[in-house]
This record gives C-alpha cells, structure tokens and sequence, in this order.
C-alpha cells in the first residue's frame, strides 16, 4: 500500500512513460522472490543451527561447511551457478521421470540461491540463539519425559525466535537488496523491469533512481515491521541497556 | 568434473582475480579516507553535523548496489552536462564506474563502523585525555581515533569481505573480474559448473587470506590487549 502511494508520488516528480505498472508488478515480484527466499533460507538456517550444535561429529562438520562455503561465495556467483549450472541436471533428472525439457525457472533459481545465502547466515544467528538458552531448560523438558524433537520444538523453539529475530531482520534487509541480483538471470523483478524501461525510454538515471526508491521504501517498511514483531516477540520481557 | 578445462583457464580465471582484488582494494582504502569524517560527523553531539552524513548512509545502505552501480554507470550518460563534462571520460570507463560506486557504498556501512567504535571508547578515557589539557581536535587524534579502530577492526574486516563478495556484481556492467571472467569462459566452453566452481575456489581462497591477514594484524595492533576493559 505505501508503494502504491509513493509510485503515485512519483508520477507527479518523474515520468514513468507509462512504465508505472510494469514497475510496480517488478516490485510485486521482487516481494515475492523475498518472501519465498527467506521461507527456504529459515528452514535451511534452522536444520544449518541444528546441525552445528549436534551432538555428532559429522553433522556438525556437515553444517559449518554449509555456512562456510556458502558465505565465502558471492551471492551472484551462487545466482549464477545454480540457473546455468543445474540445466544438465535437471534435464537428466526430466528424463528419468519423463518430462521432456525440464528446468528450474529464474525464480526458483533465485529462490534456490538467495535462500541458501540467507541461510548460511542464518545458521550463525540461530546458533547463536540456541546457545544462549539455559541448559536448565532442556534439562527440565528430559526430566518432564519429553523426547528431544519436542523439547526442541516446545520449549528451546519458542524461546529462539526473541533472541533471533534482530539478526534475522538484518539479513532479510539484506536478503530484499540481493533479489536484485536476479534480474541476472532475466526474472522480471523491480530491476528487470526499470533495465525493460530504459531500453525503450533511453532515461537510465530516472528509471534506476525510481529503482532506488522503491528499494528505500521496501526497506523502511521491514524496518518498521521489524520493530513491531521485535517488540511482540519480547512482550514481557524487561529491556536491558 | 572436466579437470582438464579447469586447469586449461586457471590463468585466465587469475588474471580475473586481480582485478577482483584491485577493485575491492581501491575500494575499502578509498573508502575509509571518506568514511572518516562521516563517521566522526555522525558520532557528534550535534543534529544538524548529524544529519548529513545520515542521509547518505541511508540512502546507500537502503538500497541494493546493482542499483547504484547501474545509476553511474547508465544513469550518468543520461545528462549532456555530463556528458560534455570533463570527468566523462572516466565516468564513461566501467573500471572506474565500479570503483566510484564500491568506494561510495562501502564508505556508508564504514562510517556506521566507526561511528559505533567512536561510540564505544570508554568515556573516562576522553575525559583523561581532556583533563591532561588535550584540546578536542588533539584527544581526537592521539585518543579517540587510535582507540576507536582497533575497536572497529574486527566489523571493518567483516565488511572487506563483504566488499570481495559485492565485486562480483562489477561484472554486470562488463567488467572481466573473477566472476565476469567465469562467465566469458563459459560462454565458450559451455561448462558452468566447473568454471564457476573454479571461479568460488579462487574467492574462498582469498577470503581465507584475508581473513588470516587481518587476524595478523588485529596481533600486531594488540586489539585483544585493549578488550575486556
């Protein structure tokens, strides 16, 4: 809705040349890009986390290669690697099941990628928040009878996300400003879409900067749902400092 | 795995890789001589010192680097005044795009580096430095500064590393770096998976050194001597 009313700002400070629509249905899409990237980026961190505090040797070897390898990469060498790189496998894969030409669509490719970005990094922040629950607690869930998976999932789980989520709203600012590395690979997101009005309009600096402050607007809007979900999640709870 | 073509482009793939450091060395250098008064601007007591230096660093921490990038690099041309002007033809050269633009997005998350190491120099230590008749300027200079970047060390290695990643993205605007390199290779030989591994073996590898690099100079600084005070 805010984007909604700051493209129509706009309209009366730039001339979209009709570009207007086509820009906001690339925001739509760079949302949604978003979005899907940091479902499979939190799953990933949380099983990333999980991994790393394990009790077995290689389980933990098997999450800290994950965030190692992954953070030492550059996110648009990962965008780039798994759109060109998987086009063989997922033809052999076609094959196998019988479906002729099968491949993964820019936007899975881009979820794909971003989603392992964020959760490499999100294995650290989860890590992070795992620890920092008293071992009390765990204990208590054993002593009550509860099996492990549900002393993770009822007591250790709930009590995370407080202690997560300033992190986890750091990297989904980050995670938003890496979707534009997607337009790479030709998904039609806010970036795409300006590159499509540049060509015809030949005006690259009101286009890219109209870009830029949808970008800015996105950000702040996370910002401020950020702060409202922060201040939820630690109702309750007396700030320190 | 084609081990053979791998091994055939590593020089091309090195070749790329200077670049790659060139870039992000340019960079985070240039980008620290420009992050220093804003960082010292954003830490001041005053609004109005403030208020500049935050809009800059909200602006291009707020918005994605592609974008900046793009913005000099096509945005530029977009004006005659520019264009007639006597910077085209370096704003015209993609080399030097990038290295405005990386300079300028990571001199932003500096300054917030510094502005928080400024922050956290212990309060009595300033007042020291008053009391013995240091003037602001000077307690600035021999206290403040000294103090704030071996606290600021270990976020400013951080975002270094940051910046090894961001250089992929010079490749965007033709720019053969490490990443523009790969995908030059691949064009040709049509083996994305083994140059762009190749390609992520050569960033791991620098990361490592930086990393190790840093770490000896956080020693040589003694930033561990002045923790946990």
């Amino acid at each position: 809705m805010a984007d909604d009313q700051m493209i129509a700002g706009e309209h009366m400070i730039f001339d979209l040349h009709g570009f207007g629509p086509a820009l906001l249905a690339g925001t739509l899409m760079t949302i949604k890009l978003a979005l899907s990237a940091l479902c499979l980026g939190l799953v990933l961190g949380l099983l990333g986390a999980l991994a790393k505090t394990s009790a077995h040797k290689p389980l933990q070897w098997l999450g800290g290669t994950y965030s190692t390898l992954v953070r030492g990469i550059p996110e648009l060498l990962w965008v780039l690697l798994i759109y060109f790189g998987t086009v063989n496998m997922m033809r052999s894969l076609g094959e196998a099941i019988g479906v002729e030409g099968l491949e993964l669509s820019a936007f899975a490719a881009g979820t794909i990628a971003l989603g392992l970005c964020f959760g490499s990094y999100a294995t650290e922040v989860f890590r992070g928040a795992i620890l920092a629950i008293p071992r009390g607690h765990r204990e208590a869930g054993q002593a009550l009878g509860l099996s492990k998976g549900r002393t993770f999932w009822r007591i250790i789980l709930p009590q995370m996300w407080r202690i997560a989520l300033p992190g986890l709203g750091n990297l989904f600012m980050i995670l938003m400003k890496d979707t534009a590395l997607v337009s790479v690979i030709g998904l039609e997101e806010l970036m795409r879409r300006s590159q499509i009005a540049v060509t015809s309009s030949k005006e690259p600096f009101t286009f890219f900067l109209v870009a830029a402050f949808i970008y800015l607007g996105l950000t702040v809007v996370a910002m401020t749902a950020m702060y409202f979900i922060e201040r939820r999640a630690s109702r309750g709870f007396v700030r320190s400092a | 795995m084609n081990w053979d073509v791998i091994i055939k482009y590593l020089p091309r793939l090195f070749d790329g890789a200077i670049l790659t450091l060139e870039l992000v060395a340019f960079a985070v250098i240039a980008g620290l001589i420009l992050a220093l008064p804003m960082g010292i601007a954003r830490a001041s007591r005053h609004w109005y010192v403030r208020a500049l230096p935050y809009g800059y660093i909200f602006f291009f921490r707020g918005t994605p680097l592609l974008v900046q990038l793009f913005l000099v690099y096509y945005g530029a041309a977009q004006f005659d005044a520019v264009r007639q002007g006597p910077l085209w033809p370096y704003l015209r050269d993609p080399y030097w795009c990038a290295v405005l633009t990386m300079t300028l997005h990571t001199a932003a998350y500096i300054a917030e580096i510094l502005r928080g190491a400024i922050q956290a120099v212990p309060n009595g230590e300033v007042e020291a430095a008053r009391a013995l008749g240091m003037s602001r300027a000077q307690a600035m200079v021999h206290i403040i500064l000294p103090r704030a970047a071996r606290i600021g060390l270990p976020a400013y290695s951080n975002e270094v590393i940051l910046m090894l990643k961001a250089s992929a993205l010079a490749s965007t605007i033709t720019l053969l770096e490490l990443t523009g390199m790969a995908r030059t290779i691949i064009a040709r030989t049509y083996l994305p998976v083994e140059i762009f591994f190749a390609a992520g073996l050569f960033y791991l590898a620098i990361a490592f050194v930086l990393v190790k690099g840093f770490k000896l100079l956080e020693r040589w600084l003694r930033v561990d001597a002045t923790q946990g005070r």
